[in-house]
């Protein structure tokens, strides 16, 4: 009999072919709403803390400003110094390395070409912090970086802008008014949880860019890596020490100075995510509901028809339970079907818009069985509802109604 | 079997639709019994209550007081999946205005009582077949009902009415949209089924020259059984009153 009764079913979703149609619409709309929107907030987020991971969990900065911002506290703090990079790498046995890191935007001129990139001044340890392998050439050589030579390690972005695809390594690039050797080419990282371009960067050595890029012997910022097996917490506190001392801070003053640890950062950018997640996910509600409704006016609106057909039914003999087990069967099929092409559509969808904001396609599989379910709900309470009504009728009073 | 019980038998059975000014009584105390494989045809003004009648013995409503034995087994005592059973086991039906389902083919139209009956697809295909075959719908069996005319509709009705074999056909107007020709067929084939397969026939008709193919005739007047008798002696003092 059951199989009869989905034979029964799918007849009926047939010979109403409009009528299953927007049924089934209603949930594939609902349903992939909810799967593209949630699909692609989980993915941003993954990005995030993959971005996060790459740049490395032990990884710290150290920038100078005080921590509160404010109108209290507005005095310029000082910038760092080489000589500070080097005190936090020999005098901390809890940091492994760091670098100085200097950073402004200029055009980059090979020949013809020319390209608006961000270079950086810092040395060969900083790729060593960040983790960044060069896959063409080398790093700086110890006399370059001493003698504060003008060679420079580009990014794939760079690469890309002014040589294509053939080979820079021993090319010479003019960045403002200083003529560099290309030594090395880093490995390509693909754009950062915030879009930006990771590629699209010139690195120098630090002493030829304050000596001939900016004319200052600053350090904007300090990247360190914690030494392996020891906390970021420990090397933190240490780093803090350090800098109090030497930059002569008080007891009872305030640091001028920050040192943030990428786990902070990341749980910062995870925070922005999940309020983004968040709002995705109630325009993805509405757009369910929206589903919903269309699903409920369209049972409502063939309530006449069905009522009916299923006097028709009762009048032949049918009882009342066969009936409604045929309507609930054929509330599910289109539930189904509706809900399987939603979950196709939906992942499809997602996936396109993944691949375009280049993020990882990570889908939820509660989410998805969670749209199917509601779906599911609205499908079966307004197919299944009135027909309930109309098969606890008299037959008569349910072949009159209108 | 017990030949002095009637099949269908009501006794002073009212219904009263709607309450206080706007009450109605379209059956008042209603006595009325149909003997097996009689042929009964029920007449009356408009509005005298002749659906109503049929709709409770079709079992498809529930009368306001009185009782209604069928087989002599008393029907208000039944559930409605019992009732269910009568009507798919005992009874066929034909509406008054078809009521036949969009948008299927006079074949699943005829076969949708068979599937109640719990009959194989290839069992129900037959059975449908030969009903309408039987109805002269031979080669219409995949048309919808709207691709049909009104007789023809009538006629996938009364198929699907026959085909579980019944043991009482109900017909509210089964002429009632036709001509006078189609009707002759119509009534011809009702005779066929009265005297050939033995099934009990209660039709409402408004035409003496349909009533004539009974064997009596239920004259009502505003919800009461005003005569019966054969249809000579109930239909000629009609006519002498015009
Ligand atoms: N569902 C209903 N609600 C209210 N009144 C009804 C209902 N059904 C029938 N009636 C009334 O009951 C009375 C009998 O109606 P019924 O349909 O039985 O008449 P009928 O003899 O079949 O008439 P006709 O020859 O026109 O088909 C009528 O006065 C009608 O208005
Ligand atoms: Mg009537």
């Amino acid at each position: 009999m059951i199989k009869e009764t989905i034979k029964l079913a799918i007849q009926a979703i047939f010979r109403n072919a409009m009528r299953s149609i927007l049924t089934v619409l209603g949930i594939v709309i609902g349903v992939a709403a909810v799967i593209t929107m949630m699909t692609v907030g989980q993915g941003s987020s993954d990005q995030v803390t993959a971005d996060v991971e790459k740049l490395g969990t032990n990884v710290l900065i150290v920038i100078p400003g005080g921590g509160q911002m404010g109108p209290g506290n507005t005095s310029v703090a000082a910038a760092f110094e080489l000589r500070d990079v080097d005190a936090i790498i020999d005098q901390l046995t809890s940091v492994r390395t760091a670098a100085p890191f200097n950073q402004t935007s200029l055009n980059a001129v090979y020949g013809q070409q020319d390209t608006r990139t961000s270079v950086v001044g810092t040395d060969g340890q900083y790729l060593e912090v960040v983790d960044w392998p060069i896959v063409l050439g080398r790093s700086f050589l110890a006399t370059e970086e001493s003698a504060g030579r003008a060679v420079c390690i580009v990014g794939e972005t760079v690469r890309q802008n002014l040589f294509g695809n053939t080979d820079p390594i021993g090319e010479t690039i003019r960045l403002k008014n200083v003529s560099c050797d290309i030594v090395g080419l880093l490995e390509a990282k693909g754009a950062s949880s915030f879009g930006t371009d990771q590629d699209d960067v010139v690195l120098m050595p630090v002493k030829a860019f304050q000596r001939r890029v900016v004319g200052s012997s600053d350090v904007s910022m300090i990247y360190v890596a914690a030494s392996d097996g020891v906390s970021t917490d420990r090397t933190l506190v240490d780093i803090e020490v350090l800098m109090r001392e030497r930059r002569r801070i008080g007891d009872g003053e305030e640091d001028d100075f920050q040192v943030r640890d990428m786990k902070q950062l990341a749980s910062m950018l995870t925070g922005v995510t999940n309020v983004l997640t968040g709002l995705l996910s109630s325009v993805a509600a509405v757009s369910l509901l929206v589903g919903g409704i269309g699903i409920m006016n369209i049972m409502l609106v063939s309530v006449t028809e069905r009522t009916r057909e299923i006097g028709i039914r009762l009048a032949v003999g049918a009882t009342a339970n066969q009936v409604l087990l045929q309507f609930l069967v054929e509330a599910i099929v289109l539930s189904m079907i509706g809900g399987v092409v939603g979950i196709l559509f939906g992942l499809a969808l997602a996936a396109v818009a993944s691949n375009l904001m280049s993020i990882p396609f990570s889908p939820d599989p509660a989410i998805v069985v969670l749209a199917l379910l509601f779906s599911a709900a609205v499908g079966v309470i307004f197919g299944f509802f009135p027909a309930r009504r109309a098969a606890r009728l008299n037959p008569i009073d349910a072949l009159r109604h209108q | 079997m017990t030949v002095d019980i009637p099949v269908i038998a009501l006794i002073n059975v009212t219904k009263t639709y709607g309450s206080g000014e706007a009450e109605v009584n379209a059956m008042d105390g209603v006595d009325l019994t149909v003997k097996a494989g009689e042929f009964v045809a029920l007449m009356g003004p408009s509005g005298s209550g002749k659906s109503t009648a049929m709709n409770m013995i079709g079992c498809l409503d529930s009368p306001t007081s009185g009782d209604y034995l069928f087989n002599g087994v008393h029907v208000g005592s039944l559930d409605p999946d019992q009732r269910a059973l009568l009507r798919r086991n005992y009874l066929g039906f034909v509406f008054q205005g078809f009521n036949l389902l969009p948008r299927t083919s006079a074949l699943d139209n005829v076969e949708l009582p068979l599937i109640y009956k719990g009959l194989s697809a290839a069992e129900r295909r037959a059975q449908a077949l030969d009903a309408l075959e039987k109805v002269g719908l031979k080669g219409r069996e995949h048309h919808d009902p709207s691709e049909l005319s009104g007789g023809q509709q009538q006629r996938v009705a009364i198929a699907r009415a026959l085909v579980g074999s019944p043991e009482v056909i109900l017909a509210d107007e089964p002429t009632g949209n036709l001509d006078t020709k189609r009707s002759l067929e119509i009534m011809e084939l009702l005779r066929a089924l009265n005297e050939t397969d033995g099934i009990t026939i209660i039709m409402v008709t408004h035409e003496d020259e349909m009533a004539a193919f009974a064997h009596r005739v239920i004259w009502m007047v505003d919800g009461k059984v005003d005569r019966s008798g054969t249809p000579h002696s109930v239909l000629t003092p009609e006519r002498q009153q015009a």
